[in-house]
């Protein structure tokens, strides 16, 4: 990719977070839309681009009064909105549209508009997977993390602390759906979802939505809000199966993802400022540092148990509160890349004060998809 | 307990759920490179590309790779909490399963125990293959 040649312009989550049974699917996607066009002082009539996922990008762009030249319907799971926009990027640069919109709404809590948790039985996932009683992510998700424990000599009580540091971070954004202190006891005593896994080491389910808007980074000065710009990107797939991942202790996707984004934007982990890991359950943060290279393998742990992603730490992480005490729909993706924009223009409410680089990493579908996003709110 | 959400054959898979059914756990695996034995069944090789593959039966031998314990299990599974299991076969692949025949506990699960396969008729056509702790 180009470097640093796009700039987010507009971004913005749904106008209520949590339990809205009053507004179906495409409806969360249109009141982020018209949020995010508000933001960047545009109507629809101005965007000539579109991407989403969970929902068809033509219901989104005839539901909003958009006629797009590129339309992107990629679909991996929560991380899709990180393809989004590193293709929304490639697009841009090879001047196949100007202004690109990217849309999540998700009814996961309430279910308006909403499809359901299901796979063909004659797909892979429906032969070899389904007939083991795996629901949903709780049940998937997790299933590596027993092996990721004992090849790392990680506990238990290390899942527990990353909930629990998130958690003092929720504390102090207004919108996080939990806000309350916990121990790591807390964690431990929650009720039990799939062993080792308990319910407070597990996302929230809830509903809401959230859209960005790109443009060249020469157009983006000329915006009201001040331009937070992309300095490189990575994207990678592995399997659907969980059963089937290369190694059970590290992702591969996350690894492809992280290292070619790094490698796009020039930078070192140590330019990072601030860093967000798309946390589903609590032990992906705990992935994503060995794996995007924070941290040499086994030493994750100990880092987070160190306090260094925590409020005043060298690497704050997660810094909204994360799925586990922000906000989770379904799809998360969308809001760690909204905390990373919040976070660039200055604007978090647990703003980390001078940072100038944020590495906004996500993953999709059960550790199978994986896409990194690289800003600056440096100017090129 | 409603009926347990079971597969349905495709041509590419078909050997391996007849095997099922005959009491064989059928491998595949690639004779024009290196990369050996693999699964999910497929008619060629994911190393190499090759559609020179055969069929042959593995020897049901495999210890307890990761698994988690279901506390809520689907409608499907019953109402007691269950295993839900990947195994490490002796010719290499992995494979999802549950673990039957012993308590569905932490003690009783231990990582890389000896398991071997066994076999649960379904259906006339579906024969599941789980796993169970190998006798000493
Ligand atoms: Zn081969």
């Amino acid at each position: 990719m180009k470097q640093k040649s796009v700039a987010v312009v507009g971004a913005a989550e749904t106008t209520r977070l949590g339990k809205i049974p009053d507004q179906s699917l495409i409806g969360l996607h249109a009141d982020a839309a018209l949020n995010a066009l508000a933001d960047a002082g545009l109507k629809p009539s101005d965007i000539d681009g579109v991407a989403t996922a969970g929902e068809s990008p033509v219901a989104l762009a005839h539901y909003l009064g958009i006629t797009p030249t590129w339309a992107d319907g990629t679909s991996v799971g929560g991380c899709s909105f990180m393809l989004h926009v590193r293709h929304a990027a490639a697009a841009i640069n090879e001047g196949l549209c100007k202004t690109v919109l990217i849309t999540h709404g998700e009814s996961g809590r309430s279910r308006v508009g909403a499809s359901g948790f299901a796979r063909a039985p004659s797909s892979l996932m429906g032969q070899f997977e389904m007939p083991y009683g795996v629901t949903s992510p709780p049940t998937m998700f997790t299933v590596p993390v027993l092996r990721y424990l004992k090849a790392r000599g990680y506990t238990v009580e290390d899942l527990a602390t990353v909930a629990v540091i998130q958690r003092e971070w929720a504390a102090k954004n207004p919108r996080a759906s939990f806000k309350d202190p916990i121990t790591v006891d807390d964690v431990l005593n929650s009720p039990m979802i799939a062993w080792p896994f308990r319910m407070l080491m597990c996302c929230l389910v809830t509903d809401g939505g959230g859209a960005l808007i790109l443009t060249s980074a020469d157009r983006a000065k000329d915006f009201p809000r001040k331009p937070v710009y992309v300095l490189g990107t990575g994207e990678s797939v592995e399997t659907p199966l969980v059963s089937q991942m290369e190694d059970f202790t590290t992702s591969k996707a996350f690894r492809v993802s992280g290292k070619k984004a790094f490698d796009e934007a020039g930078i070192a982990h140590s330019d990072v400022d601030h860093l967000m890991i798309y946390d589903a359950f609590a032990h992906l943060p705990l992935y994503g540092l060995e794996d995007l290279g924070f941290v040499e393998r086994g030493e994750a742990a100990a880092f987070v148990r160190e306090r260094n992603t925590a409020i005043g730490g060298r690497l704050p992480m997660n810094t909204n509160g994360g799925g586990l005490s922000y906000m989770h729909s379904g799809m998360y993706g969308m809001y760690a890349l909204q905390e990373s924009v919040r976070q660039m223009r200055g604007i978090a409410p647990a703003q980390v004060e001078g940072a100038k680089i944020s590495v906004c990493h996500g993953v999709g579908g059960m550790f199978a998809a994986a896409g990194t996003v690289i800003f600056s709110n440096e100017a090129p | 307990m409603s009926p347990r959400l079971l597969p349905e054959p495709t041509p590419e898979t078909r050997h391996f759920w007849d095997g099922c059914r005959e009491g064989e756990l059928r491998l595949q695996r690639c004779t024009e490179c290196e990369g050996g034995s693999y699964f999910p069944p497929r008619p060629f090789c994911p190393r190499c590309g090759s559609r020179k593959v055969e069929v042959y039966p593995a020897s049901g031998e495999a210890i307890l790779y990761s698994y988690v314990i279901n506390h809520r299990p689907r409608p499907d599974m019953g109402t007691e909490p269950h295993s839900i299991a990947v195994v490490q076969l002796a010719e290499g692949p992995r494979m999802m399963t549950n673990v039957v025949g012993c308590a569905q506990t932490p003690e009783a699960l231990q990582l890389d125990m000896p398991l071997k396969v066994t076999f649960e008729k379904q259906t006339d056509d579906i024969t599941l293959p789980f796993f169970t702790p190998a006798k000493g």
